[in-house]
């Protein structure tokens, strides 16, 4: 009995941390689609992921949970900020400019795909979703994923390295002066800068 | 499992999805573009791990992690992008970024 009532206090408690945790997330993610200044968007990328790092750990996904905050909130979103406050605030451009159906469009289209995955998922898993097991304490903990990853998904690790490797490569290219190309692309796209100040 | 079941996360992620989808399609700023993109890739996250905890299988976990690698050689590449985009003064506007239509 006494057991019993432990248990359901902390489902019930669980649920609490999801609700908050489901909220801000959502919230934020609203946040980051809204906000006019993409600074203030960065920033809530940052609770975004903090609170998808909650769900993490109410999943018993221990290590993912810790990246999460490590490379998304730690590296990701501060190289976003570094950009963001090299770039400058730059106002012209905060939402569909297009004609109006085009905002509608967008506002449709996102809707439409939103409901084709709900579907989908129903169809596809409706019956499977419902009932969960319990996990051992090892599932999710750096030592186990750390035998999974490098006994049983070896190639896929490697693979990785060599895309992220490739991807530094193209940024550095990318982020390479190069000023012989400069004046002549400068000069062509000063009409389009010029009819907007007009 | 204590709490909600794993349809609820889905559910979650699938909304989530929405929002950066929506982000994707109505933002014209270079930047919030690619934080929306980051926002559906964190929902696809969420989905894999609700799964891998379901079905109680570390691939969904590895592949989230995968995922993450795979995000942050987006952000490289994408602010590489915008860095030169701004070194040579155009706008930072997907609209009007549109030289490689041909």
């Amino acid at each position: 009995m006494n057991a019993l009532v432990v248990a359901s206090a902390g489902g019930a408690l669980v649920w609490v941390v999801w609700v908050v945790a489901a909220f801000s997330c959502l919230a934020s993610g609203v946040a980051v689609v809204s906000f006019s200044n993409p600074f203030y968007s960065a920033l809530a990328l940052i609770g975004n992921l903090a609170s998808l790092a909650v769900m993490y750990l109410l999943l018993s996904a221990e290590f993912v949970a810790a990246a999460q905050v490590l490379v998304y909130a730690g590296a990701v979103v501060v190289m976003f900020l570094f950009v963001i406050a090299y770039v400058g605030p730059r106002r012209e451009t905060p939402w569909s400019g297009g004609p109006g159906w085009q905002t509608v469009g967008a506002v449709v289209a996102a809707g439409a795909l939103l409901v084709e995955i709900v579907v989908a998922v129903g169809l596809q898993a409706g019956g499977s979703l419902g009932h969960d097991g319990t996990v051992g304490p090892a599932f999710g903990t750096p030592a186990w994923i750390g035998r999974v990853f490098l006994v049983d998904h070896l190639l896929a690790f490697e693979i990785t390295s060599v895309v992220l490797l490739v991807a530094a490569v193209g940024g550095v290219i990318l982020g390479s002066h190069t000023k012989r190309l400069e004046p002549v692309l400068v000069a062509e796209q000063r009409e389009p800068d010029a009819e907007a100040v007009r | 499992m204590l709490g909600p079941g794993v349809a609820w996360y889905v559910a979650l992620a699938a909304f989530l999805f929405g929002i950066g989808a929506l982000g994707v399609l109505i933002r014209r700023n270079t930047l919030v573009v690619l934080l929306s993109l980051e926002l559906m890739l964190n929902s696809g996250n969420l989905a894999l791990i609700a799964l891998s905890r379901h079905f109680h299988n570390g691939a969904g976990q590895v592949f989230a992690l995968a995922v993450m690698a795979v995000a942050a050689s987006e952000v490289c590449v994408g602010l590489g992008l915008v860095v030169a985009i701004n070194r040579r003064k155009l706008a930072l506007d997907v609209d009007r970024l549109s030289e490689l239509r041909g």
